[in-house]
């Protein structure tokens, strides 16, 4: 029951990536294109909010679950790893237009095709698994 | 019920992920939507080559939860919570979508000349879907992250690291765009 609540968060996230057009292809083609400003929007406002809401938790105004502080997960230091790492997802999200949250919203809308997607996503990270220690971190 | 049924405006989308990162949070988990790729790895025995995969996947088991609720929101979203309301692309998108091959753009949300059955059973077709896969896969796993962990939740916190990938997710995104899928299609 434990999963409940996971679930729900899921189905909100869904929802909201859904609605908000951010699963589109082609909001994420016109963003590519400095065509629009939608998703530059939706991304400016999700980060400006996260910053305040996460500044509010730094000053324990805002608390987690069993009372204990919000500890945001710090990222280890490097550069290749991120600048090559970033460009590749880069070529992955514009060439089928989701990123990995989108690639399952997507699949419930009924673009049955993600499924592919999903099992060469996962087949890609295996692959990031096995090579790893080979690459420029 | 109109408001709920039209394409939220961007200035409501972001701030409910914003509010979806800290619901994360507040679990005390992270947002980030790219972990469940290796937890699905390691669940197939991806433990048993590669050291990476070796972890106890249980208690990864709360990702997969949000993955299932995901596919399901998608599926209250497009069947309970819209009206046939086409993306307002702008017409010069459009336009230069239609020259490349793609009609109606906009009126769903992902093209049919990409997703749909036919393109599915051609060699072209099937080969965009799985690069494309392995490129999202190996990157996010590559870089740490996707945009969740790294362009909502590590830049909400401030992180020098997930600003880099972040760049690294526009650089490759403005080349594939402007420059690849032109030859593609």
């Amino acid at each position: 029951m434990k999963y409940i609540k996971f679930l729900l968060i899921g189905m909100f996230f869904g929802i909201v990536l859904v609605k908000s057009e951010a699963v589109s292809w082609y909001r994420i083609y016109e963003m590519f294109r400095f065509q629009s400003f939608h998703m530059y929007g939706i991304i400016g406002t999700a980060i400006v909010s996260g910053i305040i809401l996460l500044q509010l938790s730094k000053r324990n105004i805002i608390k987690g679950a069993n009372g204990s502080p919000i500890v945001v997960p710090l990222k280890e230091n490097g550069f290749k790893r991120y600048i090559f790492g970033g460009i590749i997802f880069g070529f992955g999200w514009a060439l089928i237009g989701a990123c990995p949250g989108p690639l399952y919203i997507l699949l419930g809308t009924g673009v049955y095709s993600m499924a592919i997607v999903i099992i060469a996503a996962i087949f890609g990270t295996f692959i990031y698994g096995i090579i790893k220690d080979k690459l420029p971190h | 019920m109109e408001y709920l049924l039209n394409p939220w405006p961007w200035y409501v989308s972001g701030p409910l992920i914003a509010f979806t990162m800290m619901l994360l949070l507040y679990l005390g988990k992270t947002f980030g939507m790219s972990s469940n790729l290796s937890t699905m790895c390691s669940i197939l025995g991806g433990g048993k080559i590669s050291e990476f995969f070796k972890f106890d996947w249980k208690e990864q088991s709360w990702n997969l939860a949000v993955v299932i609720g995901a596919i399901i929101g998608g599926f209250i979203a497009t069947h309970f919570l819209s009206n046939d309301v086409v993306t307002d692309l702008n017409i010069k998108t459009v336009e230069e979508l239609k020259t490349l091959g793609f009609s109606n753009a906009g009126a769903s949300l992902v093209p049919d000349e990409i997703y749909n059955l036919e393109a599915l059973l051609s060699l072209k077709g099937i080969a965009i879907l799985i690069v494309g896969g392995l490129l999202v896969g190996f990157g996010t796993r590559y870089a740490g992250g996707c945009t969740s962990g790294h362009a909502i939740t590590g830049l909400s916190s401030l992180q020098r690291p997930s600003l880099i990938a972040v760049i690294g997710f526009f650089i490759g995104g403005l080349i594939m765009t402007n420059f690849i899928l032109p030859l593609i299609f």
